[in-house]
C-alpha cells in the first residue's frame, strides 16, 4: 500500500522528516506516537502534498505510484485523506457543498458521473448520525463556529465520505471527550477492512484501546526509532519516551 | 466644458407638461457645473472617459417588439411589474394587474392631477441634484418614470419589480431611469430594481435617480440589482429619506462594466429610523465598479448597519466609498460600516475608504475594511480533498459573498442571484441549487 524510504522533509528551511521508513500493507493499521516537535503532523502533512513541505530526499510509493510526483489534488484523488488536527474554517461555503465537491472531485478521477444530489445527501444524512452530528452542520459554513469535538467529527464525516484507501488522522483524538473518542473510533473501525490502511498519530494510549493498532512506531528527531505491537504503546503510556531515546542513543 | 456638458446644454427633453420646470431646474445647476476630473475627490478613482468617447447623448432607446421576458423572470416571484425596454415602457411586459386600493403604480406620462401635485412636491425632494451631477442629468432628461405611492398603514401584498433593459441600437444611446417611492406612515413595501440587458455588445448609457421616502414608521425592503451584460455604462443612485421609526433594507449587487457607478444616499431624517445597507460587487476583465455611500444620520437614536463585499478578478478594479456623517444632534446613534475585499489576481485593485465624521459625542460607531487574498489555508484545505486549485477558488470566493446573497429575505432573490453568480464564477452546474432541491 504505502512505502516510505529515506523520507526527508522541510518547513521553512528547516529539515524535520530526517530519513523516515515505513512500510504499510493493505488492511493494517499503524500507529505513529512520539514526543512533540518529532515530525508526526509533518509526516501527514507531507504525504498528503500540502504546499509547503518540501520533500529533499527519499522515495514514497503509495499503490504502486510515486507519490511525490502527485499534487495534493491527485493524491487525495487517488485514496489518501488526512484528517486534519485543526481543520479549516470555511465562512460562507456550506459543508455539504464541499463534501459533495470532494466527493465528485474523487468519483471524476475514477472515471465515474457525479454522485446525485439525493444519493449523496442520504448517503452524509447517515453518515451524521454515525458520527453524531446534528443534519443541520451539512448546511453550516465549513466547520464554521464548530466547536473542537465537532471539527473533528467532522473530519471522520469526509473520511467516511471518501472512502480513502489510506487515511492518516493526525491527533483526531485531542482535545476530545471519551464519548467523542469513541465516536470517531467507531467512525475508523466501520471503515476498517482488509483493503484499506490506516495511520493513527496520537500523543495517547486512549486511542488505541478503541482502535487496536497492528504495529505502533516511535517517531523522535525525524526518524522512526522504534516499533513494535500494541503493547509498545502501553509501555509508552507507562515509562515515556526517554528511555526510547536512551536506548537508541 | 467638456463636450458632454456641451452638448447636454443644447438638448430639449419632452414628457409631460408639469415635467418642463424639473428640465429647467436640472439644466439651470447643469449650467454652472464643472466636468469631475481626477481631481474632483469623489470621481479620483473612477474615470468618465467612456462619457468623453462616446457619443451617447445624440440617441434615446427605441422600444422593441420582442418577447424579452427571459432576461428578467425571476422564478417564483409573484410581483406588480413595470418593464422598460431601452428606457420606452412596455405594456406587453407589465403587470398591474390587482393592485389594492391605497396604492398608485404608474409612469410618470399617465400622472393625474393630484398624482402630478404629488410629484411636483416629492420629485428631487431627497437627492441634492447640485452634489450629484449625473441627477441633474438625469433630471434634465427625463421623459418619464415610475412613481409608486403607498397609501398611510397599507402592506403592499406583492412586491413590485421593475426592470431596466437595455438591448444594443446602431448607434450609442441614453436611457434616463426615473423612480420616486412614497410610502406614507406605517405602509410597508418590497421593490425590486433591477438592470438587465439582452446578451448584445451594449452601446447605452443609463443615468438614473432613485428617490425612496418613507414618512413615519414606513417599512421598505429595497433590492436594487445590476446585470447588465459588459459593456452597458450606468452611472445611477438611490437616494432615501427616512422619516421617525421607518426601516429601510436595501441591498445592492453589481456587476461591472467600462463605467458602472452608483451613489447610495441615506438621511436619517427622523429619530428612530433604522437601516440595513448591504452591496456585493464583482467586476472581473478590464471592468471597473464604484460605489459611494453616504449615511446621514442628522437626528437622534437611528442605527445604521451596512455591510460591503467586493470580489475583483483579472485587471478589474473597484471604488468602495462609505461615508458616515453624524451630525451634532444625531445623540445615540449606532452605526456600523464593514467593507471587505477579494482579490484574484496581482492586478486587480480596490480603493476602499470608509470616512466616518462624528460631530455628536454620545454614538457607537465602527467602521473597517479589509483587502485580501484568497486564504492560502482554506485553499489547501480543498486541495487535499481532491478539490481542484480552480473549483477551489470558486467555490472561496463564492463562499465569500454567499453570506449576504443567502440572507436576503427573498428567497426567490436568493434563488435567482445563485445561479447568475455561479455562471460569473464560470461554473457550470449549481452544487448549492442541486443540493437545497435534494432536501
Amino acid at each position: 500500500m504505502l512505502s516510505i524510504r529515506d523520507l526527508q522533509v522541510t518547513v521553512d528551511d528547516k529539515q524535520i522528516l530526517k530519513g523516515l521508513n515505513l512500510q504499510i500493507k493493505a488492511g493494517e493499521v499503524h500507529a505513529i506516537m512520539g514526543p512533540n516537535g518529532s515530525g508526526k503532523s509533518t509526516t501527514g502533512y507531507a504525504l498528503a502534498g500540502k504546499p509547503g513541505y518540501e520533500v529533499i530526499g527519499g522515495e514514497v510509493e503509495f499503490l504502486g505510484k510515486n507519490l511525490l510526483e502527485l499534487d495534493a489534488e491527485e493524491r487525495a484523488r487517488e485514496g489518501l485523506f488526512l484528517a486534519f488536527q485543526y481543520p479549516v474554517e470555511i465562512p460562507g461555503v456550506s459543508n455539504m457543498e464541499f463534501l459533495k465537491a470532494s466527493v465528485d472531485a474523487q468519483r471524476e478521477h475514477h472515471g465515474l458521473e457525479p454522485l446525485d444530489a439525493v444519493s449523496f445527501m442520504k448517503k452524509a444524512r447517515d453518515i451524521c448520525k454515525v458520527v453524531g452530528l446534528d443534519q443541520s452542520f451539512l448546511k453550516r459554513g465549513v466547520n464554521e463556529g464548530f466547536s473542537g469535538g465537532e471539527k473533528k467529527r467532522n473530519e471522520i464525516m469526509q473520511m467516511m465520505l471518501l472512502e480513502p484507501k489510506l487515511a492518516i488522522l493526525d491527533e483526531t483524538d485531542s482535545g476530545l471527550d471519551i464519548d467523542a473518542l469513541q465516536i470517531v473510533a467507531n467512525g475508523v473501525n466501520a471503515l476498517r477492512s482488509p483493503e484499506r490502511s490506516f495511520i493513527v498519530v496520537t500523543h495517547y494510549q486512549r486511542l488505541l484501546d478503541y482502535i487496536v493498532p497492528d504495529y505502533v512506531h516511535v517517531l523522535a528527531g525525524g526518524r522512526i526509532i522504534k516499533s513494535g505491537d500494541k503493547s509498545l504503546a502501553l509501555e509508552l503510556e507507562e515509562k515515556g519516551y526517554g528511555w526510547i531515546e536512551n536506548e537508541v542513543a | 466644458m467638456s463636450q458632454f456638458l456641451e452638448q447636454l446644454a443644447s438638448l430639449r427633453a419632452g414628457g409631460p407638461a408639469w415635467l418642463q420646470a424639473v428640465h429647467d431646474a436640472g439644466a439651470a445647476i447643469l449650467r454652472d457645473a464643472a466636468w469631475p476630473t481626477r481631481k474632483t475627490e469623489s470621481w479620483k478613482y473612477t474615470s468618465l472617459r467612456p462619457l468623453e468617447h462616446i457619443n451617447f447623448l445624440a440617441e434615446r432607446g427605441h422600444a422593441i417588439n420582442a418577447d424579452l421576458s427571459q432576461h428578467f423572470a425571476i422564478a417564483n416571484f409573484d410581483a406588480y411589474r413595470l418593464v422598460f425596454v431601452n428606457g420606452v415602457f412596455s405594456a406587453n411586459l407589465s403587470d398591474l394587474q390587482g393592485l389594492p386600493a391605497g396604492v398608485e403604480l404608474i409612469r410618470f406620462a399617465d400622472a393625474n392631477a393630484s398624482q402630478q401635485e404629488l410629484l411636483v412636491k416629492y420629485l428631487n425632494s431627497v437627492v441634492e441634484a447640485d452634489c450629484h451631477l449625473f441627477a441633474a442629468v438625469n433630471q434634465q432628461l427625463i421623459e418619464d418614470g415610475v412613481f409608486l405611492h403607498v397609501g398611510k398603514n397599507i402592506e403592499l401584498n406583492k412586491p413590485v419589480q421593475i426592470v431596466w433593459l437595455s438591448s444594443a441600437q446602431e448607434k450609442p444611446f441614453h436611457i434616463p431611469q426615473r423612480f420616486l417611492l412614497l410610502a406614507e406612515n406605517h405602509s410597508s413595501v418590497i421593490l425590486v430594481e433591477q438592470f438587465v440587458s439582452t446578451a448584445d455588445s451594449q452601446n447605452s448609457f443609463t443615468h438614473g435617480v432613485t428617490e425612496l421616502c418613507l414618512q413615519d414608521g414606513a417599512r421598505c425592503e429595497h433590492y436594487r440589482i445590476h446585470l447588465e451584460e459588459q459593456s452597458a455604462v450606468h452611472v445611477g443612485g438611490v437616494y432615501a429619506s427616512l422619516a421617525a421609526n421607518s426601516y429601510l433594507d436595501s441591498f445592492h449587487l453589481g456587476l461591472g462594466g467600462p463605467l458602472k457607478r452608483v451613489d447610495v444616499v441615506i438621511n436619517h431624517n427622523g429619530p428612530g429610523a433604522d437601516c440595513q445597507l448591504n452591496g456585493v460587487y464583482l467586476p472581473q476583465g478590464n471592468q471597473q465598479i464604484d460605489y459611494h455611500t453616504t449615511i446621514e444620520h442628522r437626528v437622534p437614536n437611528c442605527t445604521t448597519q451596512e455591510v460591503f463585499r467586493g470580489i475583483v478578478a483579472d485587471n478589474a478594479k473597484a471604488v468602495f466609498n462609505g461615508r458616515i456623517h453624524i451630525h451634532p444632534q444625531a445623540q445615540k446613534t449606532r452605526a456600523e460600516l464593514s467593507n471587505k475585499n477579494l482579490l484574484l489576481s496581482d492586478k486587480a485593485e480596490v480603493n476602499t475608504k470608509p470616512e466616518l465624521e462624528i460631530y455628536a459625542d454620545d454614538v457607537q460607531c465602527a467602521h473597517g475594511a479589509t483587502v485580501a487574498r484568497m486564504d492560502e489555508n482554506a485553499l489547501h484545505y480543498f486541495l487535499m480533498r481532491g478539490i481542484s486549485r480552480k473549483e477551489a477558488e470558486v467555490m472561496l470566493s463564492f463562499g465569500f459573498i454567499n453570506e449576504l446573497i443567502g440572507q436576503l429575505k427573498q428567497e426567490a432573490l436568493t434563488d435567482y442571484l445563485r445561479p447568475v453568480l455561479t455562471h460569473w464564477f464560470g461554473r457550470e452546474t449549481s452544487l448549492v441549487d442541486e443540493l437545497a432541491a435534494a432536501e
